[in-house]
This record gives structure tokens, sequence and C-alpha cells, in this order.
């Protein structure tokens, strides 16, 4: 469903992705684990067409996305490591330029858009504009959008961010559902080696943009001798804290909260 | 037409839910109305060209245009930071249609814009010539709004954050209002000048508009209108390229 050959993302003299490769099969879980800054969000960014890879081919369900993006976007959906939502909207109409973005018919899109605002409960809240949400309920309604026209793959990029554990746990519930029931297709980065080791059909981690290691969790602590996913994890990124400096989005964001008095 | 019509309907949604822009975009033009129109009208009265209040309101029309629609393509960087634009972009639509959705919703708020500071102007004292030429300049302004949202969603496009808005703001915004003879009349300029007039789109704007609503004009209102048309259609289609190019 995914094939990854050889890519590899450069930006200037610093190389964010180092010739990766990998295949993730119809309907598993993948989990793509690293550091901070190792190259997960920027190799989600090349499977989602928001970035061109320097080099190397990426497959989506037998598509290539560099020559044939909308098609390929047709079968993914995404969420994504931060917010974007428009939170002067409502969460009903974030969830309807969703559906009309991604050509859902009208009345299946309103039948979906309750039936997902139920489940993540968020119904009764529909009218609200969402930037009077909590974090929790951004994203649960982020995740609930990404289900809508229910993809044939769903990009996570560290979905349970800020979510508490009874969110956790129900986003990880549904995602399995429809793993099971509708074969989509997951795959996932999360920094809660728990979540990964609960979920995930596979694993690969990554560090500084290379590929280190792919297998089954079970393979992963075997090989490393390790009692824990985490354990595995640290044993091959080693347990040095990664320093990310603060790129433009971060910086753009400080530049926001102080032309807004720090209310945004 | 779906893509295009609900990001129109976005922008429309945003701008009538924000009363407080709504109102504080009013406040420069009514400032520039009241102090400009009243403190300089004896000056220009005295100088034998007539009511600058009558003169200087079709340049304020078009002052609040231009900023309201640049901005509104300058939104992309918005767009950008809090992330609604990716949601855009990974969407399975032709990002054409979701350019022309974006400049129209941002062309209509500037012409809205537009028109709540023509009714200010009119409250002010401001009398067009013929009450039957309102939807001629309209038009204008619909040309405005487009020429400048399209060129703002280019500048948007190329840009990578707010840093640059400031830049944008001293060497292009400003230029481009006080080039365009929005304040002053272009007869009699030094040359300089004059040529600086006349590669700024706005003064073609602003002369349209004075040619409906006072029934004189610089250049006259066909030449204002085909140079408009030429350059909303280049700006478009810059704004589309640009458009094509982002990356996050």
């Amino acid at each position: 469903m995914i094939r990854v050959q050889n890519l590899v993302k450069t930006f200037g003299t610093f190389t964010a992705v180092d010739d990766v490769s990998f295949e993730v099969a119809e309907g598993e879980i993948f989990a793509f684990l690293g550091p901070n800054g190792a190259g997960k969000t920027t190799t989600i960014k090349m499977l989602t067409t928001l970035l061109n890879p320097t080099r190397g081919s990426i497959e989506l369900d037998g598509l290539n996305p560099a020559t044939n993006k909308n098609e390929a976007r047709r079968r993914f959906g995404i969420v994504f490591q931060d917010p974007s939502l428009d939170g002067d909207l409502t969460a009903w109409e974030n969830m309807e330029i969703h559906g009309v973005l991604y050509h859902v018919p009208h009345k299946v899109r309103h039948q979906r858009i309750e039936t997902l605002l139920k489940q993540f409960e968020l119904w009764d809240r529909r009218k609200d504009q969402v930037k009077k949400f909590s974090g929790g309920m951004k994203r649960r309604l982020e995740i609930a959008r990404g289900f809508l026209h229910t993809p044939k793959i769903l990009f996570l990029d560290e979905p349970t961010l800020g979510l508490d554990p009874q969110s956790r746990n129900q986003l990880w519930n549904h995602v399995k559902k429809v793993n099971e029931t509708e074969q989509t297709t997951v795959f996932l980065t999360t920094h809660y080696m728990d979540e990964a080791d609960r979920v995930a059909h596979r694993v690969g981690v990554i560090d500084h943009g290379k590929l280190v290691a792919v297998g089954t969790p079970a393979e992963l602590k075997e090989n490393t001798r390790t009692e824990s996913l985490e354990e595995a994890f640290l044993a091959l990124t080693g347990s040095s804290i990664r320093d990310e400096s603060a790129g433009s989005a971060d910086q753009m964001r400080q530049f926001a909260k102080m032309w807004s008095g720090g209310k945004r | 037409m779906s893509v295009i019509y609900i990001l129109w309907l976005r922008e429309m949604k945003r701008y009538f839910r924000s009363r407080v822009q709504m109102v504080a975009s009013l406040g420069q033009p009514i400032l520039y109305l009241v102090v400009l129109g009243f403190g300089l009208g004896p000056v220009f009265q005295r100088a034998g060209n007539g009511n600058y209040l009558e003169f200087v309101a079709p340049g304020v029309i078009g002052m609040t245009v231009l900023f309201s629609s640049i901005f509104s393509g300058l939104g992309l960087l918005w767009d950008r930071q809090f992330g609604f634009l990716k949601e855009t972009l990974v969407a399975p639509v032709p990002r054409l249609q979701i350019m022309i959705g974006r400049t129209l919703g941002g062309a209509t708020v500037a012409v809205v814009q537009g028109l709540l500071v023509t009714i200010v102007c009119v409250i002010a004292g401001f009398r067009p010539v013929h009450l039957a030429t309102l939807p001629l300049a309209l038009g204008f302004m619909l040309l405005i709004a487009t020429v400048f949202a399209g060129l703002g969603v280019a500048v948007g496009s190329s840009l990578q954050d707010m840093q640059g808005f400031q830049l944008i703001m001293n060497f292009m915004v400003m230029p481009l209002f006080f080039l365009s003879g929005a304040l002053f009349p272009l007869d009699g300029l030094p040359k300089a000048l004059a040529a600086a007039t006349m590669v700024d789109p706005l003064s073609y704007g602003i002369d349209g508009m004075r040619a409906i609503l006072l029934g004189h004009a610089h250049y006259g209102a066909m030449i204002d209108l085909e140079v408009m048309v030429v350059i909303a259609a280049a700006f478009i289609m810059l704004g589309a390229y640009r458009f094509s190019k982002i990356e996050i």
C-alpha cells in the first residue's frame, strides 16, 4: 500500500531524510518512531505531497504522488502534528469544508459528520467556534475530520499529543476498529512507546534521517534484548537529548503571540 | 465549483464574525477622510481645484479596498502558521481552485469594506454625480480587489513567515497607495513621480472610480478599465503560479 525507496530530503546542506526505504502492507498499522528532529514529520510531509522529495520514489496504493498528486491525495487522510483547524469556524463547518474538499457527497457527508462528531463526543458543541474549544477537543475534532472521507491510508502524526488518557484510549480503539473493519492502512508517529507497542503491527525507527530498524515490536525487543519497546527504542537511538532549533513556524508563532498580546 | 464556493464562504464567515475587524478597518479611512478631506479642503479650494472631500473620497475608498484585499492575500501567512493551509494543500483538488476560492473571498470582503467606506463618505458629504453610476464604481472596486488579492496571494505564497510582513507594508503597500493619486491630482506632476504613478495599478483603479463617480478622470474610464482587467488577469496568474509552488 505504501512503498518508499531510497527517499532523500535535503534542506540546503542539511539532510533531513537520508536514503530511507520501507514498505507498508494493506491493512497494516505501521508506527514510525524516532527522537525529535529525526525526520518523521519530513517523511510524512513527503508521503502526503506537502514536500517534494530531493531523491527517491514513493508509491501510495500503486500511485506515484509526484506525477498523480490528486488521485494519490484521494487515497489518504491525515491528522497533522500541529493544529490545522480554522478557529473562526464551528466544528461542523470545519468538517463540512473537509468533506467538500474530498468530494464526499452532500447526504453522505452530513451523515458521516454527525456520526463522527457523536463518536468523538463533540456533537453538543458542533455549532461552537473551534477557538473556544480546549486543546483536547480540538485534537479530537482533527482526528474525527481525518476519518470523514473514509481514506484507504491514514497518516497520524503524533495524534495523541495533548490528549488525556481517556481520549487517547478512545482514539486508538477507533483506529483499530477502522483498521480491522475497513482494512484501512495506518501510518503513525508517536512518542508514546506503549501506544505503538499496543496498536502497531510493525515499527520503523528513524534516527538522524536514517531508518535504523524495522520489525514487529516483539522483533525489535528481541533484537535489542530489551523488555519494552521504549528500551528497544533507546537502545537503537541512544539516550542523549536531541536539540531542535526553532523552525520558522515556531518563530512565527512567537511573533503572532507577541502581536495578539499572548491571547493566541 | 463547490470547492471554490466553500472557500469563498469561509472568507465571508470569518469576516462577518469578526466585528472588531470590521469596525477597526474603518478607522484609517475615516481618519484620512476627515483629517485630509476637511483639513486640506480649504487649501485645495483656494488653488482652484474644487471640493477636496469630493476628490479624495474615491481615493479613500480605493485605499480601503487595496488594504483589505492585499491583507486577505497575505492572510495566507496566517493560514500557513496556524495550520489551515495544510488542510487545503493535501486535499485532492487543483490548487488553482483553492487559490481562486481564497482570492474571490478576499476580493469580496474588500468590496464590502469599500462599500462601507462609501457609505461613510456619503455621510461625510460626498455626493456622486449620478447615483446610477454606483454599480459601475462597484465594478472598479471589484477590479482593484481582484488585482491586489491576486498580488497578496503571490506575495503570501512566496514568504515563509510574518517577518517579511513589515517589509511588504513599507516597500509595497504604502508606496502603492501614496503613488496612486488617491490624495493628489495626477496632473502636472514632476516627470519621475508621473512615471511612478503610471506603473502603479491602483492609480488606474482610483482614476476609474473618479471617472464614474465624479465625471472626470486623468487617464479616462476606458483606459482605466482595460489596464485593470489586464493587470487583474496577470496578477491572478502570478498568484496561481506562486500558490502552486508552495511547500510547507
